[in-house]
């Protein structure tokens, strides 16, 4: 059952990640995107980590998503007209591309396959991920914070200066 | 039971998609749009894991990187507009303001 779900899940992530590289409408693109957090979010709850499904789906597929079709709809770039010509330095990147893809499934190829362990109560739940933040983590998460300032501050300055 | 070997790959399958469409694509938009794809693939790895040890620091990680990619979007969008509303295109070939 959970296999199923996984492959199906799995197949879902791959071809919507494929059309947002290769479709040519920046409107059908964000939407795929969209679907893709989600099965990513799908992904997460298989693996039960559920804060963060939840976190992806409000955050990534609710907030960013919303913000980038705005965009999108905003600007209207419609096509990209004739299809990009692919350059020699391309070229190369994506063979480089590749063989970093054949280093990350090497596990695979190795056979790499852990037993998973038992979770303990609560495993994932906002309540765990919630006391390791403010007791372990509490450094990054401030960071965190202030890095999150500085982007409003920063997107406000360039917004505002269009303005005057 | 998932297959972490499995899960591992698609997620490198994922981060390869999102390196080429950074490298194939011109447009600024579909470009940050597979900056996002990496981190995703990035954060599946993390939760993967994190999952196989039992314990929670990747998906801790998989939450600032989510914080990082949120204020990444808010002032990279606020870039394109800028830069479109002085070009008139999203079309990178054609920023090469800080080009040497």
């Amino acid at each position: 059952m959970t296999e199923g779900l996984f492959y199906l899940t799995a197949f879902v992530a791959v071809m919507t990640a494929a059309v947002v590289i290769l479709h040519r409408n920046p409107v059908v693109e964000s939407l795929a995107l969209a679907l893709h957090l989600c099965s990513i979010a799908f992904f997460f709850v298989l693996l039960s980590a559920p804060f963060a499904a939840m976190i992806q789906i409000i955050l990534y597929a609710g907030a960013i998503m919303v913000l980038f079709l705005f965009v999108v709809m905003l600007l209207d770039p419609g096509g990209e007209g004739k299809a990009g010509k692919v350059g020699r330095a391309q070229l190369y990147a994506t063979i480089l591309g590749a063989f970093a893809l054949l280093a990350a499934l090497f596990p695979v190829l190795a056979g790499y396959e852990p037993t998973l362990p038992e979770t303990p109560a609560g495993y994932g739940g906002v309540e765990s991920i919630g006391t390791l933040l403010f007791t372990e983590y509490l450094f990054p998460f401030e960071a965190a914070s202030i890095l999150l300032l500085a982007a409003m501050i920063g997107a406000l300055y360039l917004a505002k200066r269009e303005i005057d | 039971m998932v297959p972490t070997g499995l899960v591992l790959a698609v997620s490198g399958l994922l981060f390869t998609l999102g390196v080429i469409g950074v490298l194939i694509r011109r447009s600024a938009l579909v470009i940050f749009m597979s900056i996002e794809i990496m981190l995703n693939a990035a954060n599946l790895a993390f939760v993967t894991l994190s999952r196989a040890h039992a314990g929670m620091d990747g998906q801790i990680f998989a939450f600032f990187v989510m914080a990082v990619a949120a204020a990444e979007a808010a002032v990279g969008l606020a870039i394109i507009v800028a830069v479109f509303k002085r070009r008139h295109s999203t079309d990178v070939d054609q920023m090469a303001l800080l080009k040497w």
